[in-house]
């Protein structure tokens, strides 16, 4: 764990919602694992976690969303990325993400499809998160170290 | 023994002005009062200004402290140079604000070619450096080091940003022949404030650079020290005045109006938390003593914007006048800066200036707060101060202190339910510093903190026991 060089993280729980505990736990779990979290906590417009990540030098933003507004809040949330000069950061986004019951393939697409590089259901643990994190950051160094 | 007394100075834009202090009494013995003159020779002012306290005291005691203040010659001026403009280039703005300059360029984000022309254009005292927090971003205020190092910019560079590049960025600076320094990072952590160091930078540069540069240094035979810029000698004095000493109280948490020419200055010093329960606070953290400045609400200089804000015919009659008459008054302030109203037309000119100004910059100064509509019903949401339970209310500032009715300017600046998202004081006691003496106050902190709270607190006017007094008397 700590042979790896650190990553920042930006977190937070997007739009009108105040749904905190899962966040802060995710939160909790992430430092535990050696990153550095920036956490914004509840009620975060989308340009906050953007100016976060341009001013801590963030690796990815983990995107919370539990009451069900989640496809409305991060919609253009890529293009605000691309618009602010990081549209390469490493996006998550998490959560009861939309309201009522759909197959979750189709939801997940949608998050895809609107640029985001993961997309997490309800009940998703911190550790595949963790894992996943290990992944994607083990692909992009090794793909930077080629074009370098 | 003799009596101890302290000699407290302001160089200010117009005027050299002096206070002299019996220490263990704290009272104002005597007042002095000489043309600014730093643009020639500075000693002529403060001596034309020596002699007239001179002539009120039948000569002058020995001074222990001579200490002096200055916003002559423009005042402190600075650029800020930030990553985001929301985040360090904001926590820039206030650190410069705090240290009391007149902030007369504010930057976010990659200096362009441009920006650089402007800010040599702009050719300020200091610039403060900053960008990214602690271990973020590096290469923005990598570049613009670059760029201002390559730049013709004469003046000193205080950096305080990121601390993982700090070294790179003054090696730039220095290379390309900057006076450097560098100080903590404004914003070490997200949404973290930490500007008390670069507010004391600012403050060392100010006293061993500015101070010479602007050929105050000049008269010191006559004096100890200039210490600080004059508005940063307010708000140390307005942040005694509030904390109070081990020894005394203060007032507790307070705000402070001062109407000026050019200006309007609000200085709070509170924590300003939600005073409300379950609310929840966004953005920046607040400044304890917190400083903001409208550079469009001056009396004098733009008594025209002040005007526009309201709207001719409203303000018009607000003064009871016609409008072609407000036309030909601003034409006369805004023609000659130094006018005084004589009339009792005139006054209620300048009456009703000075509410206007007062109650905007206020509430600019003021936090908001806002009910935002959740699946789980509405929340409140404060962005800023809250200021509703400040404890005391102080105007100064010539245009408010020697205006016809004084209390209602300051009430412009409370809670009436007209705007009611906006954070204003409700209930708090007011004051007017008649005698100006909150820079003293500020200066004085610096060597005898009771001599300074004591001050303060046997000078201030407060106008409710004023009111209460007559009705006594009467």
């Amino acid at each position: 764990m700590s042979n790896r060089p650190q990553k920042t993280l930006v977190t937070g729980v997007i739009g009108s919602d105040t749904h905190i505990v899962g966040n802060r736990i995710l939160s909790m779990a992430l430092e535990k694992a050696g990153f550095k979290v920036v956490g914004l906590g509840a009620l975060t417009p989308a340009d906050e976690f953007i100016k976060a990540a341009i001013e801590t030098d963030a690796d990815a933003i983990l995107v919370s969303s539990l009451y069900g507004q989640g496809e409305l809040d991060c919609r253009g949330f890529r293009e605000l990325c691309i618009e602010a000069g990081i549209g390469d950061m490493l996006l998550y986004v998490g959560g009861n993400l939309v309201v009522g019951k759909q197959p979750w393939h189709d939801v997940e697409r949608r998050f895809i499809e609107m640029g985001f590089d993961r997309a997490f259901p309800p009940g998703t643990r911190p550790e595949d998160v963790v894992a996943s994190l290990d992944k994607d950051f083990a692909a992009r160094d090794a793909s930077r170290r080629i074009a370098s | 023994m003799p009596a101890a007394h302290a000699l407290l100075i302001d160089f200010g834009s117009t005027y050299t002005k002096l206070r002299a202090v019996n220490l263990a009494a704290a009272r104002i013995i005597g007042s002095g009062q000489g043309p600014s003159t730093v643009a020639s020779d500075v000693t002529i002012g403060l001596g034309a200004a020596l002699n007239d306290l001179a002539g009120k005291l039948g000569g002058l005691p020995n001074f222990r402290y001579r200490l002096a203040s200055s916003s002559a010659a423009g005042g402190l001026r600075m650029v800020t140079v930030g990553l985001v403009k929301e985040l360090t280039a904001e926590a820039a703005r206030r650190a410069a604000l705090g240290a009391g300059a007149k902030l007369v360029g504010a930057f976010a984000y990659r200096l362009t070619r441009g920006d650089v022309d402007r800010i040599e254009g702009l050719a300020p005292d200091i610039l403060l450096l900053s960008g990214g927090t602690d271990g973020g971003n590096s290469d923005v205020i990598l570049h613009n080091a670059r760029l201002l190092a390559a730049s013709a910019l004469a003046c000193p560079i205080i950096v305080a940003g990121n601390r993982s590049t700090a070294d790179e960025v003054a090696d730039a600076l220095v290379a390309g022949g900057k006076a450097t320094r560098v100080t903590k990072n404004v914003m070490p952590e997200l949404n973290v404030l930490d500007i008390e160091p670069a507010r004391e930078a600012v403050r060392r540069v100010f006293m061993e650079r500015i101070v010479h540069a602007k050929g105050i240094d000049r008269a010191q035979a006559l004096f100890d020290q200039v210490l600080m810029p004059t508005p940063a000698a307010v708000l140390d004095g307005v942040s005694l005045l509030a904390r109070g000493t081990t020894e005394r109280q203060g007032l507790g948490d307070l705000l402070i109006v001062d109407v000026g020419g050019a200006t309007t200055d609000v200085h709070s010093v509170c924590a300003g938390v939600p005073t409300r329960s379950g609310v929840i606070q966004q953005g920046l953290p607040e400044p304890m003593a917190k400083r903001t400045v409208e550079g469009d609400l001056g009396m004098r200089h733009n008594a025209a914007t002040v005007i526009d804000t309201v709207g001719l015919p409203e303000l018009a009659a607000r003064m009871n006048l016609a409008q072609d008459r407000v036309g030909q008054l601003l034409e006369r302030v805004e023609a000659n800066v130094e006018w005084l109203p004589s009339t009792a037309e005139e006054a209620a000119f300048d009456q009703e200036l000075a509410q206007v100004a007062v109650r905007l910059a206020v509430s600019r100064h003021a936090g908001t707060i806002e009910t935002i509509y959740t699946a789980l019903g509405p929340v409140s949401v404060q962005r800023g101060k809250d200021l509703s339970e400040i404890a005391a209310l102080i105007g100064t500032g010539g245009p408010l202190v020697h205006a016809r009715d004084p209390r209602a300017i300051l009430a412009c600046a409370l809670a009436d339910g007209e705007a009611p998202q906006t954070l204003l004081p409700r209930s708090p006691r007011l004051y007017i510093d008649s005698a100006y003496l909150l820079y003293a106050v500020g200066l004085l902190a610096t060597v005898d903190k009771s001599a300074a709270l004591n001050l303060a607190l046997n000078n201030l006017e407060c106008l409710d026991e004023l009111t209460h007094g007559a009705t006594t008397a009467a």
